[in-house]
Parts: C-alpha cells; structure tokens; sequence
C-alpha cells in the first residue's frame, strides 16, 4: 500500500469495512494467560485510519479524557507514518500502548464518532494501540525534547495511571517528578489488576520506561501516610503534590460465609495472580486457589477479568452471577464478550445471599435469590428487586467478589486537612483537582470512588496543568 | 534492596536480622510490622518489626523458619540483599499507664512483644513477661527483657527451663500470687493467644491479641487476612494487627490459616530438594 491510496472522498471511507482486531482462538487462549487480541497488521492498521473521515469538528475528540488528537494520529498511519502517530499520541498520552488495550472506548472516544452514526465507529482504539506498539517493535522510542528544567519539584503518591498520567504530564513541562507506590512495582490498578491476556506486564513496564526516561523517578515500596507525611514531602522541597492512591479496600456483601475458606475479594485474587504471578506457581511462590466450580459476583470489568483468570487457573464452570440483566453489566462490551467466547457463563438477574461451608471451613455451595428488575435507581438502571422464595442452590469450590472498592483512608487519615466525602473519597475543585490543602491535587478512584483507567489519566492530565501554574506562580 | 547488617541467630530456627530501611527506620512505633520479598519470584510476607538503629538507618526484624520463605530468609547472611521491604504496616500499640502489665510471648513472638514491652514499661507499668517455648534453647529475649527491668518468667513445654506447661499456668500463678493484672498482650500461635483470652474473659482483664493472618499487600487492598471480631468483618493489616482478644473468631483465623497448606508443603518440598537455596 502506499500512502498515495489515501486520497479517498468520503464516500469511498464509509465503503470500507471495519477491520476486525486479530485474536487468539477462544479455545486456546481459555487455557493460557498470553494476549488475547494480538493486534492489527501494518494493512488492517492503515484500512482501519483510512475509514476516518477526518471531521473537521471532531467529536471523538472530546470524548478522550487525555485530549489525543484523533484525527491527526489516525491521519497518520493512513499515510504510513506509524512513528509519527505514535508520537502524536504522546504529545497527550503517557500510556498509549495500555490504552489501546484497556480503554472502553465504546463510552468514550469511539462512543460520539460520526461514522459511526451509519457504520460500525472507527475503531480508534485498535489504532492507538497499533501505532504504540509499532514504536515500541521499532525501537522509535528516542529521547523526546525537555523544556529546560523549571527547578520544582513534584511529588507523586500512587503509580497508578492517574498518577503516571501527571508525572508524564508535568515531565514534560519541566519539572522533576517523584513517583511514590507503595507495592513493589509500579502500574497500580495495569500491574495488579488487569491480567496478562489482556495488558502485558511488558507493555506496562516499557511505557513506565520512557517515564523515567523523561526523568521521572520512581521509588517503591514507600507507602506515603505510614513511613512519610504529605507535610514532610512538602518539607523536603516538593512544591507540590498528586494523590492517586486509587481505590482501596475491596467491599465484601455482608452476607454469611464471606470469610470461609476459597471465599475472595477481586482484588486478592487478580493481585495474586497479576502483581505476584501465582498462576506460575510453583515458580513463583505465591499460592492462588485452583478452583473447578468457580463463581465470581459481580459485573463489572474486575469480575470479568477475574471470571477470566478462574478459567485460565483450570475451571471446569466459570460462572458470572450478577443481580442485574446482561445489559446493565458495566464491563466493556469486548470483554463481556471475550468471556463468552471462552466459555463463561452468565447468570444474571441473581444475587447470593449466603455462602455454605464444609467441616473444614471451605466453601461448598452458594444459596441465591432470582431477581427481577424495578423501578430506575439513582443511576439510571433499573433497580433489581428480589423475588420471594425463589431460592436455590449453586455447587462452587471459589468464590470471587468483585462488588467494587471503598476508598483506603491510609493516606487520608494521616492528612486531616484534606477534606473527603463521607465515603471517604477526596474532594476537588472539577476544573484543577486541587483538594483543600494547598498544593495538593488528587484524581483517579481516590477521588471518583470506582471508575477507569482513562478517567484516572483524565484527572492526572487536568492536575499536572494546575499543578504546573501554582508552582510557577510559588516563590521558593 | 536492603542490606543485611548483622546477622544474629537467637535459637536454632530463629534468625534476627538487623537490615537497611531508610524509609522505616524512623517511622515506625512498637506493633507495626513490614511485609517483605526476598527476590522477584518470592512471596510477600508480614514480620513484627523489633527496634531500630537511626545510626545505621535500618530495622530489626526476627524470623522463625517455618514456612519456605522464612527458611529461605534464614539461610540469608550478612552482606546479602532482601529485595523488597515496605512499611511501616498496622496500627501501632495503644500504650498508656494501666498499672500492672503482662506481656505473654511464645516462639518468635517474644521477639515482637519486646518492643512493645519496653513501651509499656517506659509508659511507667509495673511489667512482667511471660516466655513460652518448647525447650530451653528455645527461649528467646529473657536477658534483653530482664535488662529493661521486666520480671520475666519462663515456661517450657519440656521443663527444660522455667515452669514445666504452660504460659496460661504461670499467667494464673501470677494472679494467684496476688498480683493484680490490668493489661496483658499476647502475641504467639494462635492456640496460646486463644488460651490466654480464654482465662483472662474470666478474669476481666483487658486483653490484646496480635494477629498474624495471611497477606498480600498489607495496607488494606486485598482483605486476605481479613478476621471475625465482635461479629463484625476486620482487616488484620489496617484495622490490627492488634484486637480485643475476647472478641476474636479464633476457630475462622484457625480455619483461614491453614488455606495454603498444601502449597506451602509444594513450596517447601522444592525448596530442601534445591538444597536449601532458591535459584
């Protein structure tokens, strides 16, 4: 193909068809933890950039929370030039390589796209990922172009993706950035949360990479509230401070036998096998629980990705039991469908409403109530209600609870003069993320309670703006 | 990664370490622990931190071998690394003047009641000690205990030193004596922490536990060692690790603690057949 190809009139884009992501087969990958979609060729890549039409008010634009220039990225592997797109895509994203894996791009980018109005949207996603993982097979990754160093001083709490999403950010206008995580590598929610088939620990680690290329630094292992204060960073020369501790304690239902033996939070056992590699045991020395009949509650992305892992770990029945209807399931809609594929099933419209043990404290049997749905609640989907007596049993040996997070009061509670909700997330100012003590800023779950990925990095983006005025404006 | 300072064996299966940690050396108070790693394929795991050296800038912790990784970290010497150290972790001790009080040890816990008995005692306690082990060789911190000016007592399961039995029967010989017991803590294996609780509830003594349960990343992410007190579910890593020992669901931590067991067997059978060293 050359680049010459690409002088089409509207018409001839909307006539070619939607390129389909290249995936491993279901039945194969259902029994390993490598990638799932393995990602476009060099031809889908530029089909694919072709089918956008280039608005010139583009509303996928707004849709990014990170603000990448669509267009002109897509314009650019439609003309061949895989590098320059991927550096398009950092002008604005510090990680496009985990974005095009994990965004849910039908809510955001893809979500208002105008070809999508009559066709299937251009699939934006696959194209971010295509063009960062060229950069990355390519070796494209030279040292981008610093500002010349303004002298302050960034502190990071949490390298997660909102905080990493700053840390690039303010990088690149100048300033020195410490990152600070309190597990042992850094990522966060893409190191201990997303699995391998979905986001290579590879991937995350390239992309942190060329962070610290930009000249952040990044220190483990330093859980910021226990061994040092915000007032003591400050102390020490920062000027001023990100907090993206994210979402911490797993919420468990307040049912009976959550606590027998097989019973796990989402968090514990995608933590397991993500962060500490159980699913190589006995390489690795952390144990996970190989259950054959493994339920996991819940319906969101934690809950596929766990329902997922169950599967891959050996289940005979890997089941979704989620009180509302497919349809209200808030995972993306690839990944729903990821996990049918591979054989997952889905019960829906059903809640447990008590865990059964054996003698020895393990979990047997799960008792559930069907449920129908009422009247719309707070968030708009329809409330489920439980119906009398329908009662009934399912046979599990795991159980996975991935109900959502509440916020980690860790940091919070050795910092009174930042002002939370009564959840406990901290509260900003929407346009700065600036929190109610001076010089700090806070975005991601820490704040939202639960939500993504890309939102976080949104919040990291919109806080190292801030972050960068109040510095430059600071007499030190 | 932390360097390993000194290396002091206290008992034949007991190590103390003193190791680098520039982050922890200096903020941390007597009930905190840390979680360490020993190298990239390793597992996380909680240990009570001892003391502190600020001219080294590093900590003191205490290890009993029992499962592969506290074997392996034993095995480890001055000089060597430990990849992975992160804290301080838990709630610290609630130290105050109660009057009289007990702090009750078995195995390693002894090691981790030190600090906390030296707290209480600069808090201006009439303390005592009371040490359990199996046999005389056993027994660990008497003198370091004696020399801040504890009453220690002893109990072996052998008669080898001290009482012959139990650390309760020597907790109820105490009482016995007319000693007038306002606060005990006891940190041990679970069976004894049960057994201290259960005699103390009739009692009336106000009672700690230091709860050892399974963890991932300790500060509140996971719910791996999550805990039955007062009928209500505590993370032993955020809300502990001290509780209320009449209130514990020993039978639940019981049952939780054994989850891994035949993984650990897995674990350990690989361990000694790769003659103690991990590749």
């Amino acid at each position: 193909m050359s680049a010459d190809e690409n002088k089409l009139n509207i018409k001839e884009r909307y006539q070619i068809p939607t390129q389909k992501m290249i995936e491993q087969d279901p039945g194969e990958r259902s029994r390993n933890f490598k990638q799932v979609n393995l990602g476009y060729t060099e031809e889908l890549a530029i089909q694919e950039a072709r089918r956008c039409i280039q608005c010139p008010k583009p509303s996928c634009v707004p849709g990014c929370p990170v603000e990448i220039n669509i267009p002109a990225f897509i314009d650019l592997i439609a003309r061949l030039d895989f590098i320059g797109a991927a550096k398009k895509l950092k002008e604005s994203n510090s990680l496009p390589a985990v974005c095009g894996r994990v965004c849910p791009q039908e809510k955001q980018c893809q979500g208002p796209c105008v070809v999508g109005k009559k066709a299937p949207p251009v699939a934006i996603g696959h194209l971010e990922r295509f063009a960062a993982d060229y950069e990355i097979e390519h070796g494209g990754q030279e040292k981008i172009e610093l500002p010349p160093p303004t002298g302050k001083k960034a502190a990071i709490v949490g390298a997660g993706p909102g905080g990493l999403s700053a840390a690039g950010d303010l990088a690149k206008m100048g300033h020195k950035v410490t990152v600070f995580d309190a597990l042992h590598k850094p990522g966060g929610v893409l190191q201990y949360g997303i699995p391998e088939f979905r986001l290579p620990k590879e991937i995350v680690r390239i992309e942190i990479e060329a962070l610290e290329r930009l000249g952040v630094e990044i220190i483990c292992n330093a859980l910021i509230g226990k061994c040092k204060t915000l007032d003591q960073l400050f102390a020490e020369g920062y000027d001023s401070i990100f907090i993206g501790t994210g979402a911490g304690l797993p919420n468990f239902m307040g049912i009976p036998g959550e606590n027998l033996n097989g019973v796990y939070s989402a968090n514990e056992f995608l933590t397991r096998s993500n962060l500490m590699k159980a699913y190589l045991f006995p390489q690795y020395d952390t144990p996970i629980v190989r259950g054959k009949n493994v339920a996991v509650v819940g319906g969101g992305d934690s809950a596929m990705d766990a329902v997922r892992t169950a599967k891959r770990l050996g289940a005979e029945r890997a089941i979704i039991v989620y009180r509302r209807s497919f349809k209200e399931m808030p995972a993306r809609a690839e990944e729903k469908h990821h996990a049918e594929e591979e054989g997952v099933e889905f019960m829906t419209l059903i809640n447990p409403v008590q865990f059964i043990g054996d003698e020895k404290g393990w979990v047997k049997r799960m008792e559930c109530l069907k449920m129908e749905l009422g009247e719309p609640d707070s968030s708009g989907r329809r409330r489920p209600v439980p119906v009398e007596g329908s009662n009934f049993f399912i046979e599990v040996d795991t159980v996975i609870i991935a109900v959502g997070n509440s916020t980690n009061p860790l940091l919070t509670m050795a910092t009174p003069d930042i002002k939370v909700n009564k959840w406990g997330n901290i509260e900003v100012d929407p346009v700065t993320q600036a929190t109610s003590k001076p010089g700090v800023y806070a975005g991601g779950d820490i704040v939202r309670g639960g939500a993504t990925v890309i939102l976080a990095m949104g919040d990291g983006k919109k806080a190292a703006r801030a972050m960068h005025e109040y510095m430059m404006k600071k007499k030190s | 990664m932390h360097k390993i300072l000194r290396k002091t064996p206290l008992s034949p299966d007991v190590v103390q370490f003193e190791v680098e940690a520039p982050l922890i050396y200096n903020s941390w108070r007597p009930g905190n622990f840390i979680i360490f790693r020993i190298h990239e394929e390793g597992e996380r795991v909680p240990l009570t931190i001892a003391d502190s050296n600020p001219g080294n800038k590093s900590i003191t912790i205490i290890a009993q071998g029992i499962g592969k990784t506290t074997k392996h970290l034993n095995t480890l010497n001055e000089g060597d690394y430990i990849q992975d150290i992160i804290g301080p972790l838990g709630n610290p001790t609630h130290i105050e003047k109660f009057g009289t009080a007990v702090v009750m040890g078995g195995g390693v816990g002894t090691a981790e009641a030190y600090p906390i008995a030296k707290a209480l005692k600069e808090a201006g306690n009439k303390m005592y000690a009371i040490i359990g082990a199996r046999t005389k060789e056993l027994v660990i911190m008497e003198k370091e205990l004696q020399g801040i000016g504890v009453d220690v007592r002893v109990s072996t399961d052998d008669g080898s030193h001290g009482h012959k039995g139990l650390v309760t029967e020597v907790l109820q010989q105490l009482i016995d004596e007319g000693v007038k017991v306002d606060f005990v803590l006891a940190i041990g294996p679970l069976p004894m922490m049960r057994a201290v609780s259960e005699l103390t509830g009739k009692q009336n003594i106000t009672t700690m536990v230091s709860l050892n349960s399974i963890m991932v990343d300790g500060t509140g992410m996971c719910g791996a060692c999550r805990v039955t007190v007062d009928g209500k579910t505590k993370f032993v890593c955020v809300d502990g690790p001290e509780f209320d020992g009449h209130k514990v669901d020993y039978k639940e931590l019981g049952q939780r603690q054994r989850i891994y067991v035949d993984q650990e067997k897995e674990s350990m059978e690989r361990f000694i057949h790769k003659g103690g060293r991990c590749q």
